[in-house]
């Protein structure tokens, strides 16, 4: 990495490249065969299965955990894919703590749900590590033609199900990677040995879909020239913007966003070239945040604080999400939120001050405390860098109807999902849906 | 403090728990292993005739069918009798009942339907020390096919015969082993009672196959990618070996004959039900087999519990009790009415009581009421079947609950009788009716 990300106290090379290798290996090992059997043969197989309810793709959980208790992990497989063409990756990082574990009935008789993630992950790891021919196959050529904007899990999701529908795709990628936050955004101890690339170059075997990279939104091209060339199309384009701090002090070198920290880590190839602070200050509560903090303790930074203005209780990220931050060592502060960043030539502190909520609304205390900081991540959010043409938003965000047709001036030519549409929920798994169900939105809207 | 001591046609142990007559009994290591532990009992495996001792396969001899977590429901097995010779197992059955008086040795015998073979063993068996002999005749695979094991005891002449020999050429008690491979227990037994038997034992093991390998077609255990049947044991035969049992004990010709019963005793209560329906020990294999002897430390101890919850200080205060309640269905009340009730704060919402319900019986459960997951009986279509019960992955959660007397049954819209009322005297049942006539 280049030398002007360091400063102040920030730099690389904290620890032995062994402890590199330890600290960044997979979160959970993967289970062996035995393992997957004997948690296998603790499902139910649930009527109307809660767990199935609660998952935004409904895969049919009860189904494929019987698969592989009858020895079928491919077919389980099968199962998982129908529905979720990224099941491998959404095994590894859906929140399944508040999805179908939580609804897992064994949470309710136990408090031990099934471990369905790490089912999932076996049964997609098993078939993909097999390299059977691709579970889909295309129907018969349909002669029309989709762009997708964005090869995030949204776009994959939408393009996949568009081509095995026999439609043309074209996807254009503002990046140099398909994967979306798949690739740039999740931790890196969640997605480990290339998963995210491996995973989309499966995907692609169905055939029909043409990735165009280095194609940027805005820039590039516009929608309406989309809409001209095509018989529909579909953005899923996340959020690329991330908010900044908007404090004295934002400025100084050692402040960044922690999406930029995070997707600079999972493309460092050697993990040692990368700059961390001694004492990092993380300022958020969702998942970014919590992958931010935890990455920069495996990195080697000294003490890291996650900052995040409200309570526990409110904290978007989950309880094992927490815990598993706590777990690494970082030091969770709640109701406070950043009041300046103090340095000289870098940061070297940050003050915060006590916020008390009232009525749902935050007010500061007027108390404060100051932690010494060389290193400042914001992952206060992101947002819709709008330069969306005439598509309408909704707040900072795409606006939708049913089946995620764009309320667009288009007509009916163009659907979002993912992040970038309203009521996006900043996990792969709800874009995956919307990708999946703006598909066949289009499809029957082609069809038709 | 319960005594479980027992006085089996003479032969006393302290406890009612024997190993039966099966690969660990096979030999003094084994067998001084289990009286350790604590087993009241031992059936030597099957003693054949004198001279070159039968031989076994050399590929496996066992299969399985499992449960979840693999745990192991039911064992199959080719193994044949004592493939040691009789000189060796004869002395050391002496040595061992010189060492452990007070524990029970049974001889397990199995030579040819003779005269002069049965002749020749009973007094060298004697000789031992042994408290009595077993009667194999039931063994399914193998010694079967040399007109032995089963082959004997599916002919209830040649059981009879076998055991007046047996009754007259041997002084010690004699205990026929019976083989569930025929259509009604009854007549075995009967002609064991005939022959003079002191007691059967039943059941020995199921002819079977345990399963069938996909990839080369061979039936498992597969030997060079062949198999026979074998015989089926474990917790998987336990209900057909209780019914067995309850059909002999109820018989009027064998009623008081005493059984050790088999089959499936894996637990304390599953002997506790075995000696419920009449039995005066009880044989185990499978159990020992699948976790070695120990468990009869708790089989001892949850026995001794119960009979102390319930104040039975022998084993003779309960043994039999539910024989008067084993009767045909045309004897069962037909006024008793049962509605299944689930306890909602044990309720896991699983929802396999209502798929089992709907699809497969009287769609007598709910699933869903006011747009909220819920599983309730509906008192008007449930017929008391007992299956949600069955299905139900937590104990206890859902019970059947008899009605009262004078109640309405809103399924039937009748009155819930106080009498007992049986098929016999139903107005459907043709035969009552022309009895009436």
């Amino acid at each position: 990495m280049t030398s002007t990300l360091e400063s102040g106290d920030v730099r690389a090379g904290r620890l032995s490249s062994a402890e590199y290798a330890e600290n960044f290996s997979d979160l959970h090992p993967p289970l062996d065969h035995h393992e997957a059997l004997v948690e296998a043969d603790r499902c139910y197989f649930c009527y109307d299965a809660p767990c199935m309810n609660a998952c935004p793709t409904s895969i049919d959980i009860p189904l494929f955990i019987r698969q592989i208790q009858a020895g079928n992990p491919v077919g389980a497989a099968k199962t998982i894919f129908e529905q979720n063409i990224l099941g491998g990756m959404c095994a590894r990082v859906c929140p399944t703590e508040t999805l179908c574990e939580e609804a897992c009935v064994r949470e309710t008789a136990e408090g031990k749900p099934v471990k369905i993630g790490e089912l999932q992950r076996h049964a997609t790891d098993t078939y993909m590590a097999r390299e059977l021919p691709h579970p889909f196959k295309r129907a018969a050529s349909t002669g029309r033609t989709v762009a997708v904007v964005g090869a995030g899990p949204a776009g994959l999701s939408c393009a996949h199900r568009l081509a095995m529908h026999g439609h043309d795709v074209v996807i254009l990628e503002a990046r140099q990677k398909p994967g979306g936050l798949n690739e740039y955004g999740i931790a890196a101890y969640k997605a480990t040995n290339d998963f995210a690339q491996r995973e989309v170059e499966w995907l692609m075997q169905i055939g029909g879909i043409e990735l165009r990279l280095g194609q940027r939104l805005g820039s590039d091209f516009e929608v309406e020239d989309l809409v001209n060339q095509y018989d529909a199309v579909f953005i899923g384009v996340g959020l690329p913007s991330a908010y900044a701090l908007d404090l004295p002090g934002s400025d100084l070198p050692g402040v960044e966003s922690a999406i930029d920290f995070i997707a600079r880590l999972r493309q460092a190839e050697d993990k040692s070239t990368l700059p961390v602070g001694q004492d990092v200050v993380v300022v958020g509560g969702g998942m970014t945040a919590v992958d931010a903090a935890v990455q920069s303790k495996l990195l080697g930074a000294r003490t890291v604080s996650l900052v995040y203005r409200r309570g526990r209780e409110q904290m978007p990220a989950s309880r094992y999400e927490q815990d598993l931050a706590a777990a690494h060592g970082v030091h969770l502060v709640f109701n406070a939120k950043p009041a300046r960043i103090n340095g000289a030539n870098a940061v070297e502190s940050i003050t915060f001050e006590y916020t008390a909520s009232e009525g749902g609304k935050l007010t500061g205390t007027g108390e404060t405390f100051e932690i010494s900081a060389d290193q400042v991540l914001a992952a206060i959010g992101q947002w819709m860098e709008a330069d969306t043409g005439e598509l309408e938003l909704d707040g900072t965000t795409l606006a939708r109807t049913d089946g995620n047709l764009s309320l667009s001036p288009y007509g009916r030519k163009v659907w979002v999902g993912g992040d970038c549409a309203h009521g996006g929920e900043d996990l792969t798994v709800t874009a995956v849906e919307d990708g999946k169900i703006a598909a066949e939105s289009i499809h029957a809207t082609l069809a038709g | 403090m319960a005594d479980l001591s027992t006085n089996f046609l003479g032969i006393k142990s302290p406890n009612p728990f024997w190993l039966a007559s099966a690969p660990p009994t096979d030999k003094a290591y084994n067998v001084e292993r289990a009286y350790e532990a604590g087993w009241g009992g031992v059936v030597w495996k099957t003693l054949g005739e004198a001279g070159p001792p039968v031989v076994n396969v050399n590929g496996p001899r066992y299969g399985a069918i499992w449960g979840p977590d693999r745990r192991l429901l039911g064992l199959n097995n080719i193994e044949l009798i004592t493939d040691r010779d009789l000189e060796t197992n004869l002395r050391e059955m002496t040595e061992v009942k010189k060492r452990w008086p007070d524990r029970a040795l049974i001889a397990s015998i199995m030579v040819p339907c003779e005269e002069k073979s049965w002749r020749d063993i009973l007094p060298r068996v004697e000789d031992t020390g042994a408290d009595g002999i077993e009667l194999n005749f039931g063994c399914p695979h193998g010694m079967s096919e040399r007109g032995m094991g089963s082959a004997v005891g599916q002919v209830p002449e040649y059981i009879q015969m076998v055991t007046e020999w047996c009754k007259e050429f041997g002084k010690l008690p004699v205990i026929v082993k019976l083989t569930p491979n025929i259509t009604d227990i009854r007549y075995p037994a009967r002609a064991a009672n005939k022959g003079g038997a002191d007691a059967v034992s039943l059941i020995n093991t199921i002819s079977s196959i345990v399963s069938v390998d996909l990839d080369n077609f061979s039936p498992n255990p597969s030997i060079d990618g062949r198999g026979s049947h074998g015989g089926y044991c474990g917790p998987a035969v336990k209900p057909i070996a209780l019914n067995m049992v309850a059909e002999i004990a109820r018989d009027p010709e064998t009623r008081g004959l005493p059984i050790s019963g088999i089959g499936g005793v894996s637990t304390w209560r599953d002997a506790a039900e075995f000696i419920a329906l009449g039995c005066g020990t009880v044989q185990v294999c499978t159990a020992a087999m699948t976790y070695g002897f120990k468990i009869v430390q708790e089989m001892i101890d949850g026995l001794e519990n119960y009979m102390d919850e319930k104040g039975y200080e022998t084993i003779e205060d309960f043994r039999g009790m539910a024989v008067p309640n084993v009767t045909d269905w045309q004897y069962l009340n037909l006024n008793y009415i049962t509605k299944a009730k689930i306890d909602q704060d044990l309720c896991i919402k699983c929802g396999r009581c209502h798929i089992a319900c709907e699809d497969t019986s009287h769609q007598a459960i709910t699933s869903m009421v006011d747009g909220v997951r819920h599983f309730e009986v509906m008192d008007d279509e449930c017929v008391g079947c007992n299956l949600c019960v069955n299905v139900c992955p937590v104990e206890n959660c859902i019970s059947m609950v008899p009605m009262a007397t004078g109640e309405t049954d809103p399924r039937t819209g009748k009155t819930v009788e106080a009498d007992y009322a049986n098929w016999t005297m139903h107005p459907n049942n043709p035969m009552a009716r022309e009895a009436a006539e």
